[in-house]
């Protein structure tokens, strides 16, 4: 969206651009998104995948859900097939780090402090302490939270979201924000639902459903190697998709980051600011 | 807590307004938030005293306009209010819909306080 010449004001939303105010004061209409500077870096590290041809994955969920586990297994599964890199985000250790480079896999560890998330400025910062040349997939696994990693674009392709079968088939429906960002939901540690009545798959997904995201559910345990074929399949078939993206010049979002803004300016409820025959606005072009 | 961040996202965005228009400070800042923003309205409201510290919009009133989610489905085509973790079709109950309201975190507009003496333009 373009904050200089005013071509975001839109019928719907021109009200907002004209209100009454104090005689020496300038009302400005920005209409921009909050976190622009974030989206701005996080187009420029997309740009770098592209560039590269590589297929950018951000894992998210819940510490303890399984990410690292299921990055093993991955990285295990592909090794003779892809090049791998994997970027880690936590408050503190490099312990995920080194369970991803004992597999032979380049890893770079981003040590958050007391930072509840990634952002797209932090995977910048690690992304030059890569070697990206070569890299087929890279997994960026954020840090374990269902909450605020859902707000951060980082430039990745996809989001992927784990929900481990010892969590609650109610999840999605507990932190929606975070569940409407999957690109896929992976249900994990699937061997445990044997000893546990309380967690039925048909009902997380239709959690998901309700959240309106039409994203493939795949049942897997990492650990007992069972169900890794429909994700390791899921992976190649993006892979492949990204390839031929790249080869039009064409880049991919996830699903629902940043698409929302051109639809609002038609909807706007807001009324217009009562009171004040009189109305001044400098727009942002001025 | 990544409020915080998303203050100072914020208080970046609102001084470069100011600098743009040649303004002193900012008197008012206002921002539309929906729920599935994943943005708490309380939390940003006190997160931004301390990203606005010392700048030029510390003594700004913010002022957080809730957005309510609504959905336009789309194999019915009507548009209705939803919960945010329900965002079926309040029509015909689909959940192939459409958020057009509810997601955005959107810097609308600042007020802008001036040196100068000029009146705005009428």
């Amino acid at each position: 969206m373009c904050d200089t010449c005013g071509c975001n004001l839109t019928p719907g939303n021109k009200h907002l651009a004209f209100k009454p105010v104090a005689k020496g004061a300038t009302a400005v209409s920005v209409l921009k998104g909050l976190l622009a500077k974030n989206d701005d870096q996080a187009t420029h590290n997309r740009e770098h995948f592209d560039r590269r041809g590589i297929l950018a994955i951000n894992l998210m969920s819940s510490p303890g859900s399984g990410k690292t586990a299921l990055l093993e297994a991955t990285l295990t599964a592909l090794k003779d097939e892809f090049t791998c890199a994997v970027i880690e985000g936590d408050l503190e250790t490099e312990n995920d780090a080194e369970r991803i480079r004992a597999k032979g896999v380049q890893a770079h560890q981003i040590v958050t402090g007391t930072a509840c998330h990634l952002d797209a400025h932090l995977v910048h910062d690690a992304l030059h302490h890569m070697k990206l040349d070569g890299v087929d997939i890279l997994f960026i696994e954020n840090v374990g939270n269902l909450v605020c990693p859902a707000s951060f674009d980082l430039g990745q392709h996809f989001n992927v979201t784990l929900l481990s079968v010892t969590e609650g088939d109610d999840k999605p429906a507990k932190y929606p924000v975070m569940f409407r960002a999957a690109d896929a939901m992976l249900l994990t540690k699937t061997d445990l639902l044997a000893v546990l009545d309380d967690f039925d798959p048909d009902k997380a997904e239709a959690h998901l459903r309700n959240l309106a995201n039409p994203a493939p559910v795949m049942q897997l345990s990492a650990r007992k190697d069972l169900g890794m074929d429909a994700w390791l399949g899921w992976l190649r078939e993006q892979l492949a998709a990204q390839r031929a993206r790249v080869a039009l010049g064409q880049s991919r979002r996830p699903a629902i980051q940043s698409d929302g803004v051109k639809y609002h300016s038609a909807t706007s409820p807001t009324p217009p600011s009562p009171g004040g025959a009189q109305s001044h606005a400098t727009r942002a072009s001025s | 807590m990544h409020e915080l961040a998303v203050a100072q996202a914020l208080v970046e965005q609102v001084d470069a307004v100011i600098r743009q228009h040649g303004a002193t400070h900012a008197s008012l800042i206002r921002v539309r938030i929906g729920p599935l923003a994943g943005v708490v309205p309380e939390l940003l409201a006190s997160a931004f005293p301390l990203a606005a510290a010392g700048s030029r919009m510390e003594h700004a009133e913010l002022d957080l306009v809730a957005a309510p989610v609504r959905v336009r489905c789309q194999t019915c085509g009507v548009e209705t209010e939803a919960a945010m973790n329900s965002l079926i079709c309040g029509a015909c109950g689909d959940w192939h819909t459409q958020v057009i309201s509810g997601d955005e975190l959107l810097l609308e507009s600042i007020e802008l306080e001036t040196t100068s003496s000029l009146p705005p333009e009428s």
